[in-house]
C-alpha cells in the first residue's frame, strides 16, 4: 500500500515513460503510423480553418460582391473541404486502428512470453505462486500495463498540433500569444491536481473491485454450504455491503471529477475573453490588427481540448505502472529444469520399466525434509504400493518420480538412467502420473485423452475402457466429441479421475505412477480398474500406487510405509500387517474401529 | 436453464434500458432534475462560443473599428454563460453519478443474490465463473458508460438540438442543408451499431476462450509437465490469443471508420452551406435573403453542430459493449429460480427429529432422462438411514431432493408431513442440514467457518462442540487452534480436516433432518476413523439420513435403503438385507469384502 502510494506523482510519470518506450521499441512501426495518423488529424483539424478562410476570401466573398461565382469554383469549395475532411478521416483511421493494433499486438507478445514462462518455470515456482495471482498476470496485469497506449497517439498528435499553434500565435502577435498561453500551464496543472486527487479514491475502487470478485467467486464456490444452510442473506449481505462501500467511493470520485471537468472546458473560454480583452485594448493602441487577435483567439480554442488526452495519458500511468511490474516479476524469474540427452527406450521385450530410487531426499523449504534417504527397488513388471497417514511425503514421492521436481540428495533410476540425463520429453515417454485431483483441458474428450498424440479413435477406446470411462463416455450426447473443461459439459469427480486415467494408459507407459487416482471412484468400478492393467499374461507396466483401500494394497508385489518422509518399513502388505503395530494401525483402523464399536470401548487414535 | 439464461442476450437494447430501469429504480430518481442541468449545460456550451464569435465579429473587427462597449457587454455575458453552464454541469454529473452507482450498487446485489436461486449454481460447476463475471465486470461496463458516456450522450443530444434551433432562427434553408449533409450518418448509424455489436460480441467469446487456454499451464502446471505437452498448451494458448488479437483489431477497425464518417458528413456539410448559401445570396434558391456575413456565422454555427454529433456517435459505439453488459445481467435476473420460496407464508418445521416420506417420486435433469422413478419412502423420526447403491443409480438425487436443492419432477417429498415446498426457506434452512462431499470452507479463520451453521456462537460454544464430537484434541493440536487460518477454500487444512470443520458446522448448526453426502476417500484410514466417530455423535438424537459410499456406514445403520437404477428395490437392516441371498445389496456388498480385504 505505502509503496503504492509512494509510487504516485513524479515517480509514476517518468516509470508510465519508461513503460511507454518499451511498447514503442517494440512496435516502431505502427507507433509511427498511428501518430503521423494522429499529426495528421491534427494539421487537418488547423487546416479547416484555412479552407474556410480561403473560401471565404476567393469564393464567398467575391460572390456576393459582383454576383458572379464560376461552377470551377464552387467544385474547388467542395473538393476542398470534402479533401480535407477525407484525409482527416484517414487520420482518424491510422490514429485509433493504429493505437488499437499496437495495444492488442503488445497485449499478445506479453502474453505469449508470460504464458511461454509458465511452461517453462519449474513446478517449484509455480507452488509458491497462488493460482488468482498468475492467472491476474497474464490477464488483468497486462491489459493495465499496456492501458496508455490507446490514448497515446492522441497525445502525441496533441502535443504536435501545441507546438505547431504556439509557433503560429506567436508569429500573430507576442504578447497576446504569451496572454493565451498562461492557459496551457494552468489547464496542465488543474489535470494534476485532478490526478491526485482523484487517485486515492480510483486505487480504492480498484481494491474494492477485486474484492467484490473474490467474494462473488468464493460464494458462488461455497454454494452448497450457502444454500443448505439457508445463509443467502448473509451472503448478499457481506457482498452487499463491499458493493455498497464500491459505490460510495465511485460516487466521490465523481464528485470530483463533476467539478473537474466543467472547470477544464471553461478555461480556454476564460482565456479566449481574456485575449480578446487585452486584443481589444492592442487594437484600439494601434500594436496589433483584428486578424491577429482572430488568429490567436481561434487557434487556443482548438488547441485547449485535446489537452486534455494529455490527461488521460497521464491518468493511466499508474495502473500501468504496477501491472507492468508485475509482468516483469513473471518474465524476470528464472529457474529452468535442465535435461540431459539420453533417451528412455525400452530394452527389447520389456513392458515395464524398471525403477530404482536411491537415498532420495527432498525439502519444499529449508530445515523442513518432506522426503529423507527413500530406498527404493522395483523390477520391470512390478507393483509396488506406497502407504502412509496424510502428509507422510507420498505426494512429493509421486512428484519426485514423474520429475515434477529435483531431489535435493539421491537420485532415482528409470532402466538404470539418471531421471536427470534424459532428453526433454523423454521421460513422458515412458513414464505416466495420474494426480489425486485431475484436471482437464477446456478440449473434447479425445483431445483430453490424446494430448496431441498421435493415436487412433480405437486405441482412445481401449483406454477409456480399461480405465472403466467407456460407459459414461458412449452416453455423452457428442461421444468423444464431447467439449469438457471450463465451458464444457461437467463430470462427477469419480467420471474425471476416470478420464485422467485413461489419458495414462493410451500412452502404454511402462512406469505408471497413481496418487491415489482413483479416490472418487466406487470399489468395484477399482478393482475392474486395476485388473485391465495386466493383460492376459499378466504383463503390464511397472505400477507405482498411492492406496488407502486395503484390496488395492494387497494387489501389490511390495509396500512401503512412509512416516514422516522415511520409508519405515516394507515387505508384503501380510508381513507389514504381521510385525508393524504402526502399519497396521493404519491399514485396519476401520475393522479395528468396527470392532470396538460393537465392544463398546472407546480408543484413542 | 442454460437457455433462458442464454436467451437474456437476445433482448434489444430499448428493451434492456427499460428492464434496467425496472431492476434498478434508482435510475429514475430526479432523472427531471438532471435532464433540466443538462438542457441548462449543454446551452451554455453553446452560447459561449456564439458570444465569443459575435466579439470578434462585431467588437474586436467591427465595422468601424474595435466596438469596446460591445466588447465588454458580450464579454460579461459569456463570462455568466460559463458560471452557469459549469455549475449545471457539476450539479449534473454528480447527481447522475449519485443515481447510477446507487442503481447498479442494487442491480449488482440483485443479481448476485437471484444467482444463490439458480440451480446452474449446485448443477453445474463449470459456469461458476461466468456467473461471476456477470456481477462484477458486465456491471462495471454499465457503470463506466451510465456516468461517462451517458452523461455526454445527453449532453450531446442536447448541444445538437440547441444548435439546431439556433442555425433554423438564422436559416432554415441552411440547417437543413447541414442535416441534409448529416443523413446518410444518421441513417447508417443502425447497421453500423449492429456490425459493431457482433464484432464486440466476438471480442467477448474470444476473451473467454483465451482467459480459459491461458489459465491452462496455471491450473494444470503438474499435467502438462508429467505429459511433456508444453509444446501442444503454448499452441493452444498462442492460437487464443491470436483470435483474440485478431476478433479486437476488427472491432477496433468497425469502430475506427464509423467515427471517421462523422469528419465526412462534417466537411461536406461545410462545403454545403457555402455553396449552397451563395445561391441563396444569389437569389437562386428560395429568394436571395442572406447576406455574406451571415453565410459566415452559420458556418460556424456548423462546428457546434458537428463536435456533439461525432461525440455521440461515438458513445453509441462505446455503448454497444456497455448494453451488452446490462443485457447479460438482466438475463440472470430473469432466468427463473426453480425453487420458489414461500417465504413468510410458508409452514414452520416444528422442533425435534423429523420423520420424512417421499411419494411417487420421479426426477429428471431438464431433457435429460429419468434419474429417480416413482419413488415410495418412509423415514420414521429418529431413525439413522443409509442410503447405498452404485455411482449413478440415483442415490445422491435422494439427498438433494431431501435438502430442497431442487424439486422433484413429479410427486412430493414430506417433512413432518408438510411438503418442503410450503416450507419456508428459513424454517427449512434452520431444520435441515446437508453436509456436503466436499468439505468447502471460506477464506476466513476456522471459528468463521464453524460459526457460518449458528451465527450467534461464542469461542466457547465451537469449543464445547469440538469436545462433544470428540475432536477437542485435533483442535488442540492445530498452530492457532480455533482461529487458524483456513486459506481460499480452506485448502490450507488437509481435505480430512476440512471434513471435521464442516461437521463442526453442522452440530453448531443443530439441524433436526442431517442428511449426509459422506465420502471420505482422500482420507487415510485414522483420520477416516476420526471422522466416522465425529459423525456417530453427530448423529445422536436426529434423524439421519447418509448416503453411504462405503458399506460400513451401512453396517451400523438402523435401516439400509437400497437404489438401484432410480428406483427403491431393497430395504431393512444391514443384517436382514445381506442374508437375501441374490439381492442387490448381497452383492454390493460382497464385493465390498472383497475390496477390504477382510
Amino acid at each position: 500500500m505505502a509503496d503504492e502510494h509512494g509510487q504516485q506523482g513524479r515517480g509514476s510519470t517518468s516509470a508510465g515513460f519508461r513503460v511507454l518506450w518499451v511498447a514503442i521499441k517494440r512496435e516502431p512501426w505502427i507507433f509511427t503510423v498511428s501518430t503521423l495518423g494522429s499529426v495528421l488529424f491534427g494539421a487537418l483539424t488547423v487546416a479547416d480553418a484555412w479552407v474556410l478562410g480561403w473560401s471565404t476570401d476567393h469564393v464567398v466573398l467575391p460572390a456576393f460582391e459582383t454576383g458572379e461565382v464560376g461552377a470551377d469554383m464552387l467544385l474547388a469549395v467542395l473538393g476542398l473541404f470534402l479533401g480535407v475532411a477525407i484525409l482527416r478521416a484517414v487520420g482518424i483511421v491510422a490514429r485509433r486502428l493504429g493505437a488499437g493494433v499496437m495495444q492488442y499486438r503488445m497485449q499478445a507478445h506479453t502474453r505469449r512470453a508470460v504464458t511461454r514462462q509458465y511452461l517453462t518455470l519449474p513446478m517449484e515456482w509455480h507452488q509458491r505462486h497462488p493460482t488468482g495471482q498468475l492467472l491476474s498476470n497474464a490477464n488483468s496485469d497486462v491489459e493495465a500495463a499496456w492501458g496508455p497506449i490507446a490514448p497515446l497517439p492522441m497525445a502525441v498528435g496533441t502535443v504536435a498540433m501545441m507546438v505547431i499553434a504556439i509557433v503560429q500565435m506567436l508569429l500573430a502577435d507576442v504578447v497576446l500569444a504569451l496572454v493565451g498561453l498562461t492557459i496551457f500551464p494552468v489547464v496542465i496543472a488543474v489535470n494534476v491536481a485532478y490526478q491526485r486527487l482523484a487517485q486515492g479514491w480510483m486505487t480504492r475502487a480498484q481494491q474494492l473491485r477485486a474484492e467484490v470478485s473474490e467474494i462473488a467467486h468464493e460464494s458462488f464456490d461455497g454454494a452448497m454450504v450457502v444454500k443448505t444452510l439457508g445463509r443467502e442473506p448473509e451472503e448478499t449481505e457481506r457482498f452487499g455491503s463491499r458493493a455498497r462501500e464500491l459505490r460510495d467511493v465511485n460516487i466521490k470520485a465523481g464528485r470530483i471529477r463533476a467539478a473537474f471537468d466543467p472547470t477544464l472546458a471553461a478555461l480556454p473560454n476564460i482565456g479566449v475573453l481574456v485575449v480578446l480583452a487585452v486584443g481589444v485594448s492592442r487594437v484600439l493602441s494601434g500594436a496589433t490588427d483584428a486578424g491577429a487577435v482572430v488568429t490567436v483567439a481561434y487557434l487556443l480554442t482548438i488547441v485547449s481540448f485535446p489537452i486534455r488526452s494529455i490527461g488521460w495519458l497521464l491518468g493511466e500511468f499508474p495502473r500501468s505502472v504496477v501491472g507492468y511490474r508485475r509482468v516483469r516479476g513473471v518474465l524476470d524469474a528464472t529457474g529452468e529444469m535442465p535435461y540431459g540427452d539420453r533417451t528412455a527406450a525400452a530394452p527389447a521385450g520389456a513392458r515395464g520399466a524398471s525403477l530404482a530410487v536411491e537415498g532420495l531426499a527432498y525439502s519444499y523449504e529449508p530445515g523442513r525434509r518432506l522426503l529423507d534417504g527413500v530406498d527404493l527397488a522395483v523390477a520391470p513388471g512390478r507393483t509396488v504400493a506406497v502407504v502412509g497417514a496424510t502428509a507422510s511425503g507420498k505426494s512429493t514421492l509421486t512428484m519426485l518420480l514423474s520429475r515434477l521436481v529435483d531431489p535435493d540428495a539421491g537420485r532415482i533410476l528409470l532402466d538404470g538412467t539418471d531421471l536427470r540425463d534424459l532428453a526433454r520429453g523423454e521421460l513422458a515417454e515412458a513414464v505416466a502420473s495420474v494426480p489425486q485431483t485431475p484436471f482437464l483441458f477446456d478440449d473434447t474428450v479425445r483431445g483430453n485423452v490424446t494430448l496431441g498424440a498421435d493415436v487412433t479413435d480405437d486405441e482412445v477406446w481401449a483406454a477409456l475402457r480399461a480405465a472403466q470411462a467407456d460407459g459414461f463416455v458412449a452416453a455423452l450426447a457428442h461421444g468423444l466429441d464431447t467439449r469438457l473443461g471450463e465451458r464444457g459439459t461437467s463430470l462427477s469427480g469419480g467420471q474425471r479421475q476416470r478420464i485422467s486415467l485413461a489419458r495414462a494408459l493410451v500412452r502404454r507407459p511402462r512406469l505408471l505412477v497413481l496418487d491415489d487416482a482413483t479416490s472418487a471412484v466406487d470399489p468395484e468400478v477399482e478393482a475392474r480398474i486395476l485388473a485391465a492393467l495386466r493383460d492376459e499374461t499378466g504383463a503390464g507396466p511397472t505400477l507405482v500406487v498411492v492406496a488407502y483401500r486395503k484390496a488395492t494394497i494387497a494387489l501389490a508385489d511390495q509396500v512401503v510405509h512412509l512416516q514422516g518422509g522415511r520409508i519405515v518399513d516394507r515387505g508384503t502388505h501380510a508381513e507389514l500387517l504381521r510385525r508393524s503395530p504402526s502399519y497396521a494401525h493404519l491399514v485396519n483402523a476401520y475393522e479395528t474401529e468396527h470392532d470396538e464399536t460393537h465392544d463398546d470401548q472407546g480408543v484413542n487414535a | 436453464m442454460s437457455t433462458a439464461m442464454d436467451s437474456g442476450e437476445e433482448i434489444g437494447a430499448i428493451r434492456t434500458l427499460r428492464r434496467g430501469v425496472h431492476f434498478s429504480p434508482e435510475l429514475k430518481e430526479g432523472i427531471g432534475g438532471t435532464l433540466a442541468l443538462a438542457v441548462l449545460a449543454s446551452a451554455g456550451q453553446v452560447v459561449v462560443p456564439i458570444a465569443v464569435q459575435q466579439v470578434l465579429d462585431r467588437g474586436v473587427n467591427g465595422p468601424g473599428g474595435p466596438d469596446v462597449s460591445f466588447t465588454v457587454w458580450a464579454g460579461v455575458i459569456a463570462a455568466l454563460a460559463i458560471v452557469v453552464t459549469s455549475f449545471a454541469s457539476y450539479r449534473m454529473t454528480t447527481r447522475l453519478f449519485t443515481s447510477a452507482e446507487r442503481g447498479l450498487a442494487t442491480l449488482r446485489t440483485k443479481a448476485f443474490r437471484h444467482v444463490h436461486d439458480l440451480p446452474l449454481l449446485t448443477q453445474n460447476t463449470e459456469r461458476r465463473g461466468a456467473l461471476v463475471s456477470r456481477v462484477t465486470s458486465d456491471v462495471d461496463q454499465v457503470s463506466q458508460f451510465l456516468v461517462f458516456g451517458g452523461l455526454l450522450f445527453v449532453v450531446s443530444v442536447g448541444q445538437v438540438l440547441v444548435a439546431t434551433v439556433v442555425m433554423v432562427v438564422y436559416s432554415w434553408q441552411l440547417a437543413l442543408v447541414v442535416w441534409l449533409c448529416f443523413a446518410p450518418l444518421f441513417l447508417s448509424l443502425r447497421y453500423f451499431q449492429r456490425k459493431l455489436s457482433d464484432a464486440y460480441g466476438t471480442v467477448r467469446r474470444q476473451v473467454g476462450l483465451m482467459l480459459s487456454a491461458v489459465s491452462e499451464p496455471v491450473v494444470g502446471a503438474a499435467v502438462v509437465r508429467s505429459y511433456a505437452v508444453e509444446h501442444r498448451t503454448q499452441r493452444r494458448i498462442d492460437e487464443a490469443i491470436d483470435a483474440h488479437k485478431a476478433a479486437s483489431t476488427r472491432a477496433q477497425g468497425f469502430t475506427a471508420f464509423s467515427f471517421s464518417l462523422g469528419g465526412v458528413s462534417a466537411g461536406l456539410a461545410n462545403a454545403g452551406v457555402l455553396i449552397v448559401g451563395i445561391w441563396l445570396g444569389q437569389g437562386r434558391l428560395w429568394g436571395g435573403d442572406i447576406t455574406a456575413g451571415q453565410v459566415l456565422a452559420f458556418a460556424f454555427l456548423v462546428t457546434l453542430f458537428v463536435g456533439p454529433v461525432q461525440m455521440g456517435t461515438q458513445i453509441l459505439t462505446d455503448a454497444q459493449n456497455a448494453i451488452a453488459g446490462w443485457r447479460r445481467v438482466i438475463g440472470i435476473l430473469e432466468t427463473p429460480a426453480d425453487l420458489v420460496d414461500p417465504g413468510e407464508a410458508g409452514a414452520v418445521l416444528p422442533r425435534g427429529p423429523i420423520d420424512v416420506r417421499f411419494e411417487h417420486v420421479s426426477f429428471a435433469y431438464p431433457g435429460g432422462p429419468l434419474v429417480l422413478r416413482d419413488v415410495d419412502l418412509a423415514i420414521s423420526s429418529g431413525t439413522r438411514v443409509a442410503v447405498v447403491g452404485e455411482t449413478g443409480s440415483g442415490k445422491s438425487t435422494v439427498a438433494k431432493l431431501l435438502t430442497r436443492l431442487m424439486d422433484p419432477s413429479e410427486g412430493r417429498v414430506l417433512l413432518d408431513g408438510i411438503d418442503v415446498r410450503d416450507i419456508g426457506s428459513a424454517s427449512l434452512r434452520r431444520s435441515v442440514v446437508l453436509v456436503p462431499q466436499e468439505g468447502f470452507l471460506f477464506d476466513d479463520t476456522l471459528a468463521a467457518n464453524v460459526r457460518y451453521g449458528r451465527l450467534d456462537a461464542t469461542d466457547d460454544d465451537i469449543r464445547a462442540s469440538a469436545e462433544e464430537l470428540g475432536l477437542g484434541d485435533w483442535l488442540g493440536g492445530l498452530p492457532r487452534g480455533i482461529e487458524t487460518q483456513v486459506g481460499q477454500r480452506g485448502e490450507s487444512l488437509s481435505a480430512g480436516e476440512r471434513q471435521l470443520v464442516a461437521l463442526l458446522r453442522a452440530h453448531l448448526a443443530d439441524p433436526d433432518l442431517l442428511v449426509l453426502d459422506e465420502a471420505t476417500s482422500a482420507v487415510d484410514p485414522a483420520l477416516e476413523m476420526r471422522i466416522g466417530r465425529a459423525l456417530e455423535r453427530l448423529m445422536n438424537g436426529r434423524t439421519s439420513v447418509t448416503i453411504a459410499h462405503r458399506l460400513s456406514t451401512a453396517e451400523n445403520a438402523d435401516e439400509v435403503v437400497v437404489v438401484d437404477r432410480g428406483q427403491v428395490v431393497q430395504r431393512g437392516p444391514h443384517a436382514a438385507l445381506v442374508a437375501e441371498e441374490g439381492g442387490v445389496y448381497a452383492g454390493l456388498h460382497s464385493s465390498w469384502v472383497a475390496q477390504q480385504g477382510r
